[in-house]
C-alpha cells in the first residue's frame, strides 16, 4: 500500500519538475523577447549612425559599420545645433526646477499648514486646472504670452513649466502630511517666524520630495517637444527636442546622420537613467499614486 | 494638538503675519494660475462662440455653430475613431505590463536588467522615438533611401515589402504600436511596485498552503494592485483622447492617421480659425471632466 502511494508520487515530482523547468524557460523566453522588441530598434540606430551615407544605403540594416564614420556626428552637433540644443536645455532646465521647487514647496506649505479660505480656493483651483487639456488650452495661451511678449523667448515655456505644475504641489503637500507639526510649534514657541520655520525646518525635511519632483520634472521637460515648439520657433532657441525636429529638414534622406542626432540626445538621458535608477523608479511610483 | 497651529491657539503668531505669510507665499503661484490657466481658459470658452482668427480682427458672434461644425465634419470625427485604436492599445499595453511583471517578481535572474531595458524607452526624448519609427517602418524608394527595419526583416524572409506609414489603418497600428514600446515601462514599473508593495510573509504563506500560480496572481496580486491598474485605465482613456506628439512627429497626421489634438493645433496655429478651435478644445475638457467623473465613481465604491 505504502509503495503504491509513493511511486506515483515520484513520478509527479519528476513530472512537477519538468513543468517548472519548462515554465522557467517560458519566462526567460518572455522576457528575451520583449528586451529583444525595445533593444532591436535602438541598436540598428547606434550601427547606423557610424556609416557613411554610401554604406547606409547599400549595407544591411543590421549589419555592422565597416569603418567609423565620425563625421555624422560632428555634423549632428555642430550643423545640426544639437549642442546649442542641449545648452539651452539645460538652461530652461535649470530656472524651471528652480522656480518649481521654490513657489511648489512654499505653496504646499500655506495650502497643507494654514487652513485659510484663500489656501482653500485655490486648491480647488489647482484641482480643477488638471483637467484643461494642455496642449489643445495653448490656443488661447498663446495669445496671453503673445501679449506680454513672451512668443520667441524662453520666458514662455519656462513659465509653464513652473506655473502649470500641479503634480509637484500635490507630492510637496502628500510629503509635508508626514513631517510633525510639533517642529513647527517648538520652533515657533522659541520666537521663529514662519518664514524661519519655513526655510530652517521644513524646506531641508522636504529633501526627498524635491529629489522625486526633480526626477519627474527634468524627464518631462527634456522630452517635451510642443511647448518649445510653439513658443520658441527660432533656431537659436533651440532645445534638445526642436533641434532634432529640425533634421527632418535639411537632412531629409540622411538618416545616417539623423542616427547620430538621435544618438547624442539619448546618450545623457542613459546616464541618467543608469546613476539614478532607483530613485526614477520610486519618483514615478510616488508622482503618480498620488491621484 | 496636531492642529493648534493652524486653529490660531496661543501658540501661533499673530492673525496679521499669519496672513502676510499665506499671501506673500501664494502670491506667484496665484498669479502664474489665473494669467496662464484660468483667463484663457475663460477666452477659450468665450472665443468657442465666435467666429475669429489669430488677430481677433472681424469677431462675430455665431452661437453654437462651431460646435456643430466639431460635430458634423466627418474628419474631425475620425480623428475620434483614430482614439479608439489607442484605446485599444493602451488595454493591450496594460495587460501585457501586468503579465511581465507578475515574471519580472517572481523568482528570476537579472529581472532588474530585464526592467530596466523595458522601461528605458520611457525615458527617451519624444522626438527622438518619432524618428526612429519613421525609419523603422520605412519603405525605401530604392534611390535616396532603403527600406527599414520591419521591411529589411520581412524581405529577409521572402516576403514583399509594406507601406506601413501610408497605408490607412495600418498607420495607426504602427503608432500604436510605437506607442505599446515608449509606454509599457511605465506601467511596468507601476505594477511591480504594487507588487512588491505585498508582505513577502503573504506568499509565503500562499506557499504554504499550496496554492498554485494562478491563485496566487487571482487572490493576491490582483487585489493588491486593483486601485493601479483601475488608475491606469483611467489614464489610458485620457491619454488615447490626447495623442499629440509621436503622430505628429511620424506621419504629420496624414494617411488617415490624424488625431483629435493635432486637429485643434492646426486648426488655430495653421488654418487661423480660432473661434473653431476654442470649440474643439472646449468638446475635449468636457469628455475628460466626464471620465473624471466616471473615476471619481469607480474609486469611491472600490472603498
Amino acid at each position: 500500500m505504502d509503495n503504491a502511494v509513493k511511486a506515483p508520487a515520484k513520478q509527479d515530482y519528476s513530472e512537477q519538475k519538468f513543468v517548472a523547468g519548462l515554465m522557467n524557460f517560458l519566462k526567460y523566453a518572455v522576457l528575451v523577447i520583449a528586451c529583444l522588441v525595445v533593444l532591436v530598434p535602438l541598436v540598428v540606430v547606434f550601427f547606423g549612425s557610424f556609416k557613411n551615407n554610401r554604406e547606409f544605403l547599400s549595407s544591411n540594416v543590421f549589419a555592422l559599420p565597416t569603418s567609423i564614420e565620425w563625421n555624422n556626428y560632428k555634423t549632428a552637433f555642430i550643423d545640426g545645433k544639437v549642442l546649442l540644443g542641449l545648452r539651452n536645455t539645460v538652461v530652461i532646465i535649470i530656472i524651471s526646477c528652480t522656480g518649481t521647487i521654490i513657489t511648489g514647496t512654499m505653496t504646499a506649505y500655506v495650502l497643507q499648514r494654514f487652513n485659510t479660505l484663500f489656501g482653500r480656493v485655490l486648491k480647488a483651483a489647482f484641482l480643477l486646472a488638471t483637467l484643461f487639456p494642455s496642449i489643445s488650452m495653448q490656443v488661447t495661451v498663446y495669445r496671453i504670452m503673445n501679449r506680454f511678449g513672451l512668443v520667441g523667448t524662453m520666458a514662455a515655456p519656462i513659465i509653464l513649466y513652473i506655473g502649470t505644475d500641479i503634480i509637484s504641489i500635490y507630492i510637496f503637500m502628500q510629503f509635508l502630511d508626514n513631517i510633525s507639526y510639533s517642529l513647527d510649534e517648538s520652533a515657533i514657541i522659541d520666537g521663529a517666524n514662519y518664514f524661519t520655520v519655513f526655510f530652517r525646518i521644513i524646506l531641508p525635511l522636504l529633501k526627498p520630495a524635491i529629489a522625486t519632483v526633480l526626477i519627474i520634472k527634468v524627464i518631462s521637460i527634456y522630452n517635451d517637444f510642443y511647448t518649445p515648439q510653439l513658443y520658441m520657433p527660432q533656431e537659436e532657441l533651440s532645445v534638445v527636442s526642436t533641434s532634432l525636429y529640425r533634421f527632418m529638414g535639411p537632412y531629409g534622406a540622411k538618416w545616417e546622420i539623423i542616427f547620430a542626432g538621435i544618438v547624442i540626445i539619448i546618450i545623457p538621458t542613459l546616464i541618467i537613467f543608469l546613476t539614478l535608477q532607483k530613485q526614477i523608479y520610486a519618483g514615478l511610483v510616488n508622482g503618480s499614486v498620488k491621484e | 494638538m496636531a492642529k493648534t497651529l493652524s486653529k490660531g491657539g496661543k501658540l501661533s503668531r499673530s492673525y496679521m503675519e499669519k496672513m502676510l505669510t499665506v499671501c506673500l507665499f501664494l502670491l506667484i503661484p496665484t498669479v502664474l494660475l489665473v494669467i496662464f490657466t484660468y483667463i484663457p481658459a475663460g477666452e477659450m470658452i468665450r472665443f468657442s462662440f465666435e467666429e475669429r482668427d489669430q488677430f481677433g480682427a472681424n469677431v462675430k458672434f455665431i452661437g453654437l455653430d462651431n460646435y456643430k461644425t466639431v460635430f458634423e465634419t466627418p474628419e474631425y470625427f475620425a480623428a475620434f475613431k483614430n482614439s479608439l485604436y489607442y484605446l485599444a492599445g493602451s488595454f493591450i499595453q496594460l495587460g501585457l505590463a501586468l503579465f511581465l511583471a507578475t515574471i519580472l517578481c517572481s523568482k528570476i535572474r537579472f529581472s532588474s536588467f530585464f526592467k530596466g531595458v523595458l522601461f528605458f524607452p520611457y525615458m527617451i526624448n519624444t522626438v527622438a522615438v518619432a524618428l526612429i519609427f519613421r525609419r523603422f517602418f520605412q519603405r525605401g524608394d530604392g534611390v535616396t533611401n532603403t527600406d527599414g527595419v520591419l521591411n529589411s526583416i520581412i524581405t529577409l524572409f521572402g516576403g514583399e515589402p509594406v507601406k506601413f506609414l501610408s497605408t490607412a489603418g495600418l498607420v495607426n497600428i504602427c503608432l500604436v504600436f510605437v506607442s505599446i514600446w515608449r509606454y509599457i515601462g511605465f506601467d511596468l514599473v507601476m505594477f511591480i511596485g504594487a507588487i512588491q508593495s505585498v508582505s513577502p510573509d503573504i506568499y509565503e504563506a500562499a506557499d504554504l498552503d499550496g496554492a498554485n500560480r494562478f491563485q496566487v496572481f487571482r487572490y493576491i496580486i490582483a487585489p493588491s494592485i486593483r486601485p493601479i491598474i483601475l488608475l491606469q485605465m483611467i489614464l489610458a482613456v485620457k491619454g488615447a483622447i490626447s495623442v499629440y506628439e509621436i503622430p505628429y512627429i511620424v506621419t504629420g497626421g496624414r494617411f488617415g492617421s490624424s488625431t483629435f489634438v493635432i486637429q485643434t493645433t492646426e486648426t488655430a496655429f495653421k488654418f487661423q480659425k480660432v473661434g473653431l478651435a476654442s470649440a474643439m478644445a472646449v468638446v475635449l475638457f468636457l469628455i475628460i471632466v466626464a471620465v473624471t467623473i466616471v473615476q471619481k465613481i469607480a474609486f469611491k465604491e472600490e472603498r
